[in-house]
């Protein structure tokens, strides 16, 4: 069943990958980026079973607070560049305002 | 007894996180706007981490294993929602500053047109009626 599982999330992650190519706006690209990160700690954890090794564990937990962090500093930081140009576009009160 | 009941309930576990986990890559690929996209992404993600984490947990019996998936699992159930809220925050957000930027700016045009020309009407009107 591990194995299954290990084939399992290694399909999710290339369709998410297929998703965060082919994707229209940047908010698809940043929510299928965001999945394949989850499906990547699964994956980490998974592979520690099947190998054996509970060290792997570790790097799990770093790597689901690095997704979390990036994820949130890439939306960020899109959402602060789209309300720049927008104010740029319609003029300066807003901006001051902001 | 018990290890062959643990073991069947894991790999229950397992085959249900898979289930959800492909429901989940198939919506996100295969729904035609963004929205539902981030329906089918969000809802299946938490789940499926909760369900194959426990089916690990299972397998992994007493040690630290067991408490270090623990951790993993409670920090996935905090933050997946949390960065599945920001990205909807943030894409409403956007969507909304360009969806609603052409209707402000339609009826201005057009009411300022309508504002000058009947200004000077009134104007007029008003200097005949002198």
């Amino acid at each position: 069943m591990l194995n299954a599982t290990l084939i399992a999330l290694l399909v999710v992650m290339s369709l998410a990958l297929a998703r965060a190519i082919k994707g229209p706006s940047i908010h698809d690209r940043i929510l299928a980026v965001n999945m394949f990160g989850t499906k990547t700690v699964l994956l980490i954890a998974v592979i520690c079973f099947t190998f054996g090794k509970p060290e792997f564990l570790d790097i799990a937990l770093v790597y689901a607070l690095i997704n979390f962090v990036s994820v949130i500093g890439v939306l960020r930081y899109f959402e602060f560049r789209s309300r720049h140009q927008d104010g740029t576009q319609n003029g300066t009160g807003e901006v001051a305002s902001d | 007894m018990i290890d062959v009941l643990l073991s069947y309930t894991s790999g229950l576990l397992l085959f249900l996180g898979c289930f959800f986990m492909l429901t989940g890559a198939i919506g996100l690929l295969r729904f035609p706007d963004f929205y539902s996209r981030m329906h089918a992404a969000g809802v299946t993600d938490t789940l499926a981490t909760v369900l194959i984490l426990s089916g690990l947990m299972l397998m992994a019996g007493w040690s630290l294993a067991l408490f270090k998936l623990a951790l993993i699992m409670l920090f996935i159930f905090f933050t997946s929602p949390t960065a599945s809220h920001a990205l909807a925050r943030s894409a409403q957000l956007c969507a909304l500053r360009l969806t609603h930027a052409p209707v402000d700016n339609g009826p201005a045009d057009v009411s300022r047109p309508t504002a000058e020309t009947s200004t000077p009407a009134s104007r007029m009107e008003a200097a005949e009626g002198s």
